[in-house]
């Protein structure tokens, strides 16, 4: 009987999953990047959506909603895993309304209007039964997967309109997307990069080498040495953990004493982010306090870089609104 | 005669045209080298006067390679001129040579004089003239040349880069000839860091000096103001090689080079050395260990019970400071920053742990995530600077701006012999590269940077010091009182006129 080895399947690779996690944050540094675990994640949905038992989407999104309770306990500080649960609850819901039939936009969207209109609250209760529903959601859910994919070739290759020659760009810590990023600009540029090395760990030690392989000339400094170089710096080009709705960022330490020297010297201080470490989270119920990460504030930061373009923080909310639903900010 | 007096008139025109060609000689190698665009030396508020100062002799090194003229006239003639000089200006500055002319009564005689110094060879590697010169220099000292080490980043091609692996003590004979042992002990326990920090290095060359003074004869036909002096100069650059001096151990030479050419020239050589020996003690005793004690009279009036007081690093003048306090019964706690490579702040929490001060240990990078909970910052300085700006090791400017940020109050303690008459708006101009290898650290077994000097385009970078503006910091404490950052030229005054 394929139903109970299916089932026990299931169960053994989400409880491998949540173990990986729990090694994962082990407070030594994430052994994987917050690519990978989105799409792990979201693979791992898929699989649930495909192989769990349930008859319509409100059973559907309770199994995904238990889920990924547990597996945001199991790793509270990578808060990818959350965002591609939330991504994938989106997701159920646009297909049941389109199965429906009814225009999804205009139920989703906060505008002016339906805070207006809308008088009772919506009658979704999710409990019609499609039979469409779970391959549609299967084919939503791979192209969520192929978008996860391509995001980091999608921010480098905007990255010949930020950087220009003989330019002294300065970054902290490793990031994967801001590597990316440089090294697609290298290919056409030549431009000096500055990379502080972010004790204790030092992992700007592994991103200078890199570069330098790749022909960039670089120059590691101490942290102390931040401010001191500043005002040789033309733009700060930084990844980041996550970012919060309000278009602040959560990212390593010393990243918040960065963002300040470079507004004491107005150099542009951009991020590198991929929409999956959009997060709706808003700070009061952000833990900083663990020093493994600062807490940068919008004001200091100048520009967003996605795989959907570049935009002010100050937008932030609204692709908010586009990436999860409200309902879901708690799961 | 009519005819006579004429004659007589032009051969003084001519002897002072000869005069003043000979300044200009010797004035242009030195203009040329002072030429290139940041001139950190110069006073940004003076214009250069139109006829070149003569610098007296005691600050030229290169009399022998004057061109032609015979030597020992021009010799004799400084000399003649020195000894006139010296004798009308009494109570004034020593360094400026010029007598100042009597049209400008109020104003002191360093404030509106065109200060023509040097550019310091230390910060302008990149001109291969100015190496040779030193070279040449080092050479007739008798003094190994250290060579750089390492691929050095652009942005600093003009200053030095020193591995700390090759002291230059390596390349000296044993029993050198040339230095006094006790200054090459000192040198190698500068280059090797085993002394650091300004006031440390300062005693300790005071310290040496002292002994060089006590086992020091005058030989025959020869005066000790001079003499001296002209024995202390290979010293000097030897000590300048093993580690840039700071600040403070050049104004303590420049106070010893003032000391020792004023002894008269009739004094015994007992009572000479001994006045020499007093001096030295009563600079130390006055400038640094009563400062200090003044100075914590001042800050401990700024540290209430409850606070908790940030310090970065190791600063001697600062850690006294807390023990003071503690000692009188103050109620706060204290947290440390650190950063690497240097870990200096290890040392303070040792010091300050064994008083049984509760301290917290944070790295650099963690700095803003800890000063919601600071009342205070107190910092140490290196130097202070004539436009304000504080010199200190790499990072304070970065705890100021944070600080500044989170609207926490910036207090900087320093000692008034540290204050000196350059100044520098970035970190960049006048510098200390450490060795660069200090960089390199093993993290979970891998060792990223073990072979960077195999990469082409990777360079490390280890700065010392960094400028903090004054607009970062509140107040600094010195033993003269409790001033704002800008009002250190008028500090300088007034210790120039009282000198």
């Amino acid at each position: 009987m394929p139903g109970p080895d299916r089932e026990t399947d299931l169960t053994e690779r989400i409880e491998s999953f949540l173990s990986d996690l729990k090694r994962g944050g082990s407070g030594t540094g994430p052994l994987r990047g917050s690519a990978e675990t989105a799409r792990e994640t979201t693979a791992l949905l898929r699989r649930i959506t495909a192989q769990a038992r349930w008859s319509s989407a409100g059973d559907l999104m309770e199994i995904i909603r238990k889920e990924g309770r547990r597996m945001i306990a199991a790793q509270p500080s990578e808060t990818t895993v959350g965002n591609m649960i939330r991504r994938v609850l989106k997701i159920v819901r646009e297909e049941y309304a389109r199965s429906r039939g009814s225009s999804e936009e205009t139920d989703q969207q906060e505008s002016l209007h339906k805070l207006l209109t809308s008088g009772g609250l919506s009658e979704e209760n999710f409990r019609q039964h499609f039979t469409a529903l779970k391959a549609n959601v299967i084919e939503a859910i791979n192209e969520l997967l192929t978008e996860l994919e391509g995001t980091t070739d999608n921010i480098a290759m905007q990255a010949l309109e930020h950087i220009h020659s003989n330019e002294v760009i300065m970054t902290i810590g490793r990031s994967r997307t801001a590597e990316a990023f440089l090294k697609d600009a290298a290919r056409k540029r030549k431009f000096h990069v500055i990379v502080a090395e972010c004790a204790p760990f030092c992992q700007g030690h592994e991103m200078a080498t890199s570069l330098s392989k790749a022909g960039i000339e670089t120059t590691v400094i101490a942290d102390a040495a931040i401010f001191a170089v500043m005002s040789r710096v033309n733009k700060v080009i930084i990844g980041t953990q996550t970012v919060l709705a309000n278009g602040g960022l959560r990212a390593v330490n010393g990243t918040h004493t960065l963002a300040l020297a470079a507004k004491h010297h107005s150099t542009p201080l951009i991020v590198c982010a991929p929409m999956f470490k959009l997060s709706p989270q808003i700070l009061s119920k952000v833990n900083v306090h663990c020093p493994v990460f600062d807490y940068v504030p919008p004001e200091l930061i100048t520009l967003f870089i996605s795989n959907i373009g570049g935009h002010a923080p100050s937008y932030i909310y609204r692709l908010m609104s586009e990436l999860y639903h409200p309902e879901d900010h708690e799961l | 005669t009519k005819e006579e007096k004429q004659r007589l008139r032009k051969e003084k025109k001519h002897q002072k045209k000869i005069k003043e060609k000979k300044d200009d000689k010797e004035e242009k190698p030195v203009g040329a080298a002072s030429q290139p665009p940041t001139q950190p030396s110069q006073k940004g508020d003076l214009a250069p006067a139109p006829a070149p100062v003569p610098v007296p002799a005691s600050e030229t090194p290169a009399l022998a390679d004057k061109p032609a003229k015979s030597k020992a006239d021009l010799k004799a003639e400084r000399r003649a001129r020195q000894e006139s000089e010296r004798a009308s200006k009494q109570g004034k500055k020593g360094d400026v040579g010029q007598p100042v002319p009597t049209s400008k009564p109020k104003a002191p005689p360093s404030e509106l004089q065109p200060v023509v110094k040097r550019l310091p060879e230390h910060v302008q590697v990149d001109n291969p003239d100015v190496l040779k010169k030193l070279a040449k220099k080092l050479e007739r000292q008798q003094i190994p040349l250290r060579s750089d080490y390492g691929y050095k980043v652009s942005l600093f091609s003009h200053l030095h880069q020193y591995s700390r692996k090759a002291p230059l003590t390596q390349q000296l004979g044993i029993p050198s000839t040339v230095i006094h042992p006790a200054i090459v002990r000192l040198g190698l326990q500068y280059s090797q860091g085993i002394v650091a920090g300004s006031n440390a290095r300062s005693v300790a060359l005071l310290h040496a000096f002292k002994q060089v003074i006590r086992d020091y004869t005058t030989p025959p036909n020869e005066e000790l103001s001079r003499d001296l002096v002209n024995k202390l100069k290979p010293y000097i650059s030897f000590l300048n090689q093993c580690r840039p001096l700071s600040a403070s151990m050049g104004n303590a030479i420049k106070y010893i080079k003032k000391e020792i050419s004023n002894i008269p020239s009739q004094c015994k050589e007992e009572e000479a050395k001994s006045k020499l020996l007093s001096c030295i003690e009563c600079y130390i005793n006055e400038k640094i260990i009563l400062a200090a004690k003044a100075i914590a009279k001042y800050s401990i009036e700024k540290i209430s019970d409850g606070d908790v007081i940030l310090v970065y690093g190791c600063s001697s003048l600062v850690n006294h400071i807390l023990c003071e306090a503690f000692e009188k019964k103050r109620k706060f706690r204290v947290i440390v920053v650190d950063s690497r490579p240097r870990l200096e702040g290890r040392e303070a929490l040792r010091r300050l742990v064994q008083r049984g001060i509760s301290c917290t240990y944070v790295l650099i990078s963690a700095v803003s995530y800890i000063l919601p909970e600071v009342s205070k910052v107190f910092l140490g300085a290196h130097a202070l600077l004539a436009n304000g700006y504080v010199m200190s090791r790499v990072g304070t400017s970065q705890i100021a701006l944070v600080a500044k940020a989170f609207n926490v109050p910036v207090l900087v303690c320093c000692e008034t012999y540290k204050f000196c008459e350059r100044v520098q708006t970035d970190s960049f101009v006048s510098n200390e590269l450490d060795d660069p290898d200090e960089l390199i650290v093993t993290r979970k077994g891998k060792t990223q940077l073990e072979h960077w000097q195999e990469v082409p385009s990777l360079g490390l970078l280890n700065l010392v010091y960094d400028v903090t503006p004054p607009d970062f910091v509140d107040l600094v404490i010195t033993d003269l009182g409790m001033i704002p950052c800008t009002s250190v030229p008028v500090v300088l005054r007034v210790k120039n006129v009282d000198q």
